[in-house]
């Protein structure tokens, strides 16, 4: 038997940033993270602990360490100048109601 | 199933009740391993592998209900899957005695897990032909769960065998001690023939020489030696059990048991 109360990963597991596809002509989307041994073992974990109620129809997986992300110091430097160009958004289009998924 | 204008009675009331045998059977190792498994709920190595294996006990256990469900209808004795699962006693158990035995340390879990689910592809394979309309849909379905449960015992007996030292040796000792159990995975007996005769069940011979190519191929893969064929035959579908089957009825059979007829 494990040992009692230990059910966290071990401690060399890597951890994965899991994406799901919810249906086919979707985008993946980040829905978490887990920890694996490597991509195999990363990609049936995340079958077992993100799609067991139907959320997806397919799986990608990334080691967390090969995301490269933005500093969170350099936030103003990059978001602010967005904040008053209002005008970019789209609004004026009419949307169909039959477009999903925009 | 004989057509014939003189087909006695009795001769189908006979294939009725192997019928009923061989589909128990099925039921039975399903529901066997699926209990098992359920006990590593909340005590599995990772929070991942919990849920694996819980996964794998609930596609088990429905497997189970689907074809208990139908051995019930089979029989004609007005018994549900409920009665049939709670309401038996060890005896009347017909799973291969390699699902009742105990869950042991992570290497036993996988090794018994490994060698089934080998077993379960070849029969459930074989059975999404079979002229039983019913069993080939049930077969079918399980044929696509069991690939996955594949997938996950056979990736982490390799990882376990060809791992550390410590991993390679649990492993060999869960392989040496379950290895025997293999005996009757595909031992034809009379029940086995009469379903064969009927078109019901494919051969044993083929699936069992499948099923020892798949074994060896994932041995090698584990870099774990295949053992020598087992000496003497154990008979868990018919109904000879190890003590092990006791204690785990015991526990799954507790409420009903106790409060007959409980729902909740």
């Amino acid at each position: 038997m494990s040992d009692p109360g230990s059910a966290a990963a071990p401690a060399d597991w890597p951890l994965y940033e899991v994406f799901i596809r919810s249906r086919s002509g979707l985008e993946h989307k980040h829905v978490g993270s887990l920890h694996a041994a490597d991509a195999r073992m990363a990609v049936e974990h995340a079958r077992d602990v993100y799609t067991r109620r139907q959320e997806g129809v397919s799986i990608w997986v990334v080691r967390s360490a090969d995301i490269v992300a933005s500093d969170p110091a350099d936030a103003d430097a990059l978001f602010e100048p967005a904040r008053d160009k209002v005008y970019r958004h789209p609004t004026f289009y009419a949307i169909p109601d039959e477009v999903k998924n925009l | 199933m004989s057509g014939g204008a003189v087909a006695p009675v009795q001769g189908e009331r006979a294939l009725g009740e192997a019928l009923c045998r061989y589909v128990l059977r099925l039921a039975d190792t399903s529901l066997v391993l699926g209990q098992r498994l359920g006990e590593w709920v909340g005590h599995g190595p990772a929070l991942e592998e919990d849920l694996g294996l819980a996964n794998l006990a609930l596609d088990l256990i429905g497997q189970a209900r689907l074809l208990l469900t139908y051995a019930g209808e089979v029989e004609g004795k007005g018994r549900d899957e409920d009665a049939l699962a709670y309401l038996r006693d060890a005896p009347e158990f017909l799973n291969l005695q390699l699902a009742e035995q105990p869950n042991g340390d992570f290497a036993q879990t996988i090794v018994r897990q490994w060698l089934i689910d080998c077993w379960q592809l070849e029969i459930y394979a074989d059975l999404a032909g079979s002229s039983d309309g019913r069993l080939a849909a049930i077969a079918a379905k399980a044929v696509k769960e069991t690939r996955y449960h594949h997938r996950f015992s056979s990736g982490w007996l390799a990882r376990l065998g060809d791992g550390t030292a410590e991993s390679r040796a649990r492993t060999r000792a869960a392989l040496d001690s379950l290895w025997r159990f293999t005996a009757e995975l595909f031992a034809a007996d009379e029940v086995d023939e009469r379903m064969t005769a009927a078109g019901i069940a494919a051969p044993l011979a083929p699936a069992a020489e499948r099923w020892r190519a798949r074994v060896a191929t994932d041995l090698d893969a584990a870099t774990l030696a295949l053992p020598p064929p087992p000496q003497y035959p154990w008979h868990g579908r018919r109904g000879v059990h190890t003590e092990h089957l006791g204690h785990l009825l015991g526990e799954m059979q507790h409420l009903q048991r106790a409060y007959p007829g409980v729902r909740w």
